[in-house]
């Protein structure tokens, strides 16, 4: 369970009007959302608030009933070992680890040890596609395949959470359809949360519920 | 951290392994240097060390005078004292060898009864000739003229038993025959040993001895019987252990060996400053990357530890490679040198390469230490940064931004002129190399601050590359600190050195021109050997046609102070003649009736006695001390341990010694020095004596001079050649990162040579810039090495100098080098793999 409540960002000493202000939001395993917006709107802002990644303003969040705005850097950092998952439209593959080893990375974060963390990770490249891939290099991947990679890092530590920031922004319409139902159905599957920010209503269209981020709050979209 | 995420961090180095291998390669040659120095002085010093046990053999006490050694009644005296039991006296000569230029061999003459008791290792063997019908007579040891030779020597002269060694005694050749061995002598010391009797007399030193090796009476403490000896001796004789023998030696070459150890440190230094700037462009390529693991959940302190294991990776394996080279450049150096790195305290030693497990240890250390330290503000920098912000692309940019440091900048150069005011700490210039340290520290720090100070104030010349660049680096500084870096450090040591070996070849030159105004120059031997002249010789020299006038000098060494250390003692004419490189005081002091005789010393033993012009000084002569007045302060680049002249006359009315070791001869005005050459060969000495004209002295000591500063210059080069390294890993770093807005540039019509130039430009203000800070650190650096890491060191001062040709032209070259170091290293961004890299953008 992902509860957000009355969420306020403003850009530091700006006497400006928040980024956002009385953003609420609730969400329960295996449930995902797509969060719109026009662009400034604080999107991408919003996914790393509830990441732990940028201070908040106002408001709360808590997953799985643990207070997160409460916590401090080095919690925050476990939290998100062990809770959360992240796909960005760069993929942020590391360029001198193979898939196999980067699908493994968050195992490895969490101790996990080498062989079995590898296997686990071909395991997971199995599910989405690329197990004969799993000795490659990222520099010989193409565009989807590497978004392919980046969703079984996501996935492969088992999640809460998986934030997604416009997975899709590098691929043509047909593969960004591929890649979105490959992402949202092992999601789903997992009994995970999903959110997810983009541009694209297409993309929007995969999720469960479709909300636009506005400076006043989350509004359902029209 | 779990193992597997040590990979993370350390398989990065692979990725960049152009940079990797030049961090390896600077840090390598660091390590190499410093170890390869320690390894070559511990092993001559080691044999040196080996040598002086053996000569002491199982003495617990040993009694010394200078090299002209003290009456053998001491020995008498010392010998029925209840506190020694066993009582060995020793003659040493350094004999100079006739037909080898300026080669002596020490020779012992001992008392072959005694010395059995207390140096059974000198006892010779007699051997019977190769050929010889009858077997050699054990009591040849006894004979005038028999001589025996350890293996080393035996080896060195190619002579056996039944064979001839001629040694010189004055300016007479002094034939021995070698009547055995001495086979308990190392393999590596050349000595030779006869009977004390003979060696008396062939030497013409009748009744003198120069050392007294004791065994004590059981139950006597070496402490005990030192102070009780000590009170029954003469002037200018000293009681010491062993241990104090060998370490008074070994002394001497202490702040020469410790000053070449920093300098090898300064060149691990600038391999540490590469190793930052290879990580701090590492982790800015990286940065997206950080964050991306930061938000996976990285902590921070795990972040910082991984980055640091990078630079740590870097200093170990650096240090191993670093370690293998020393030892090969060890076994080289003693193949090609010897034990002796040029300045002549290991001259004639021969020692050999064994592993130093401790030595290795702690420079695999200091290599991994200047890893660390490379990396660490680098990895502060990476914990430093904000996820979320450094997850966006184009954040690149905010870590150049490197803010002045103004304070830090200049409180360290001022922190380091306060600490160069401090005195030695045990004779080593401590807070001089703080100092030094310091200055180059805030060099650096003036980088980021300077840079778009020096930028603002370029003068708009129109070109657009030129344009850019200034932008570049007005708005990343951080570049420039990068690249500019390891610029820096290596332009201020070779700098410093340039100026600082600039001045003391010049004051050198000075000081050559006052001590040499004769025409000719003659003796028998170096001051410390067995030739001399006698006054029959100088008389008929002085009468030869041609010769205006001579100038004999007569050298001496003495034991002074309460230490009693030795130095040497320097009698010659002095108002009558033309002067002495003074510091302070007067060549013609008042002279009346009472007035103790004049004496001048060198600034060594000024610092040494902490004695000023007006004060007196005791000199042992002939036994007694004499009271002389100091009357001024002169500058001596020949002896370390001091020196002290005095007017020839007093000398000889006070000692008795009528000896000369050099003659300066003046010549009558139109007279060829050659023809008074001809004239001594045909008439004195047989062509025993040495003749020099004042130009090939010179030649020689300058050569002398050369040769020690010639490691100096192998570990300046390298460190510039680190810096260099510093600018092509930055700059092909630069350009590889820098591959999209290259694309950019070129979609907007520069041609790929306009990319190169712009490079070249950009390194070349970059390295204009670490230049002149290099520049002005580097003679800050001199300054110190001038005023107070030399004279503490090894008490001698000289005028500072400017090679001002020599650094324009090194300014010029480097910036020059680098330009082309940066076009060569970006040429890979020039390719057409950087039009493309903006399509990743699209």
């Amino acid at each position: 369970m992902l509860s957000i409540e009355n969420l306020t960002k403003r850009f530091a000493a700006s006497p400006e009007p928040p980024l956002f202000e009385k953003v609420s939001l609730a969400l329960v395993p295996g449930e995902s959302v797509a969060i719109m917006g026009d662009s400034g709107v604080g999107k991408s802002t919003l996914l790393n608030c509830i990441a732990g990644l940028e201070p908040v303003d106002g408001g709360r969040i808590a997953l799985r009933g643990v207070e997160l705005t409460g916590l401090d850097e080095d919690a925050l950092a476990g939290l998100r070992r062990r809770e959360l998952g992240f796909v960005f439209q760069a993929c942020h593959i590391l360029p001198h680890l193979n898939l196999a080893q980067n699908v493994a990375l968050p195992l490895w974060l969490l101790g996990v040890a080498k062989g079995p963390a590898d296997e686990r990770a071909r395991a997971m490249l199995e599910q989405v596609g690329l197990a004969s891939r799993a000795d490659d290099w990222p520099r010989h991947l193409s565009g989807g395949e590497t978004q392919r990679v980046a969703i079984a890092r996501a996935l492969i530590h088992e999640p809460g959470v998986v934030l997604c920031d416009e997975p899709t922004g590098n691929l043509d319409p047909e593969r960004a359809a591929g890649v979105l139902e490959l992402l949202l159905g092992r999601i789903r599957e997992a009994g995970a949360i999903g959110i997810l920010v983009t541009h694209s209503r297409a993309a929007a269209g995969h999720a469960d519920r479709i909300l636009r981020l506005t400076h006043g709050g989350l509004i359902a979209a029209s | 951290m779990n193992s597997a995420l040590w990979y993370v961090f350390l398989a990065s180095l692979w990725r960049r392994r152009l940079a990797t291998a030049l961090s390896l390669l600077a840090i390598a040659l660091g390590v190499a240097l410093g170890l390869s120095v320690q390894l070559i002085n511990a092993a001559a010093l080691d044999e040196l060390g080996r040598g002086m046990r053996l000569l002491a053999g199982e003495a617990d006490l040993q009694i010394a005078g200078a090299q002209r050694g003290f009456s053998d009644a001491v020995y008498l005296r010392v010998a029925q004292r209840p506190e020694v039991a066993q009582a060995s006296p020793v003659l040493e000569v350094r004999a100079r060898l006739p037909d080898r230029e300026d080669e002596t061999l020490r020779v012992f003459g001992i008392d072959l009864f005694r010395a059995g008791q207390v140096t059974p290792l000198l006892l010779p063997e007699v051997e019977t000739p190769v050929g010889a019908d009858a077997e050699a007579d054990p009591l040849t040891v006894l004979e005038p003229d028999a001589v025996f030779l350890s293996p080393a020597a035996s080896r060195s002269l190619g002579l056996a038993a039944g064979e001839t060694l001629g040694v010189l005694s004055g300016v007479r050749v002094e034939p021995l025959r070698v009547a055995g061995s001495v086979p308990a002598a190392g393999a590596e010391q050349a000595l030779a040993v006869m009977d004390i009797a003979a060696a008396q007399q062939r030497f013409d030193r009748l009744g003198q001895i120069t050392r007294i090796d004791l065994r004590l009476a059981p139950g006597v403490g070496r402490q005990l019987a030192a102070e009780r000896l000590r009170a029954i001796l003469p002037p200018g004789v000293a009681v010491m252990t062993p241990a104090d023998a060998e370490s008074e030696a070994l002394g001497l070459s202490r702040a020469y060996r410790i000053n070449l150890t920093m300098l090898a440190a300064i060149a691990l230094l600038t391999g540490g400053f590469l190793v930052f700037s290879s990580q701090l462009l590492s982790v800015v390529r990286r940065r997206q990357e950080l964050a991306f693991l930061r938000a996976l959940g990285l902590d921070r302190a795990t972040l910082w530890r991984g980055l640091v294991a990078e630079g740590a990776a870097l200093g170990l394996v650096g240090g191993v490679f670093g370690v293998v080279l020393a030892y090969l450049l060890t076994a080289l150096a003693f193949a090609v040198v010897g034990g002796d790195l040029g300045a002549g305290f290991f001259r004639g030693v021969s020692p050999s390469l064994r592993f130093e497990p401790l030595l290795t240890l702690v420079y695999l250390v200091l290599g991994v230490f200047a890893g660390v330290a490379g990396a660490w503000l680098p990895a502060r920098e990476a914990v430093r940064m904000v996820p979320a912000r450094a997850l966006r692309s184009g954040d690149e940019s905010e870590a150049y931004r490197a803010p002045p440091r103004w304070t830090l900048a200049f409180a360290s150069p001022i922190l380091a002129g306060v600490l160069a005011l401090l005195p030695p700490i045990g004779g080593m210039p401590v807070f001089g190399y703080l100092a030094v340290l310091l200055v180059l520290i805030g060099a650096v720090l003036l980088l980021p601050g300077a840079t778009p100070w020096v930028m603002a104030r370029l003068q708009d010349s129109g070109s657009t590359l030129l344009r850019l660049a200034r932008a570049r680096l007005s708005a990343a500084p951080g570049q420039a600190v990068v690249a500019g870096v390891g610029v820096v450090a290596s332009a201020a040591l070779a700098v410093s050195m340039a100026i600082m070996v600039y001045s003391f070849r010049g004051s050198v030159d000075d000081w050559l021109t006052q001590l040499l105004p004769a025409d000719l120059y003659l003796r028998a031997s170096s001051s410390s050997a067995s030739g001399y002249l006698d006054p029959a010789v100088v008389a008929r020299v002085a009468e030869l046609p041609g010769v205006a006038r001579v100038r004999p000098v007569r050298f001496e060494s003495i034991r002074l102070g309460p230490e009693r250390f030795e130095m040497t003692l320097i009698a010659r004419p002095v108002r009558s003649s033309t002067g002495l490189p003074l510091v302070a005081g007067t060549l013609r002091p008042p002279t009346g009736a009472g007035t103790p005789p004049p004496a001048w010393i060198s600034e060594a033993l000024a610092d040494r006695l902490r004695l000023a012009v007006g004060e007196s000084i005791s000199l042992p002569l002939a036994g007694r001390l004499h009271s002389f007045r100091v009357v001024g302060v002169w500058r001596d680049y020949a002896r370390q341990r001091g020196a002290v002249v005095i007017e020839i006359e007093d000398y000889r009315s006070l000692s008795g010694d009528r000896r000369t070791n050099d003659l300066g001869l003046f010549l009558a005005s139109g007279t060829e020095p050659e023809s008074v050459m001809a004239a001594i060969r045909d008439s004195v000495a047989g062509g025993v004596v040495q003749m020099r004209l004042p130009s090939e002295l010179r030649a020689m000591i300058l050569e002398i001079f050369d040769r020690t500063f010639l490691v100096t210059y192998l570990m300046e080069a390298v460190a510039v050649l680190i810096g260099l390294f510093g600018v092509s890993t930055t700059f092909a770093a630069l350009a590889t990162s820098r591959r999209k807005e290259f694309g950019i540039l070129r979609h907007l019509g520069l041609r790929r040579r306009q990319i190169g130039a712009l490079l070249a430009i950009e390194a070349a203000l970059t390295t204009a810039v670490g230049v002149v800070l290099g520049l002005a650190g580097g003679g800050a650096i001199a300054l110190i090495l001038v005023e107070v890491i030399n004279p503490q060191s090894f008490h001698w001062s000289m005028d500072m100098r400017l090679p001002v040709a020599v650094l324009v032209a090194f300014s010029l070259s480097l910036i020059l080098l680098a330009a082309l170091t940066a076009r060569l290293a970006g040429h890979q961004a020039m390719s057409q793999d950087a039009v493309l890299a903006v399509r990743e953008d699209w």
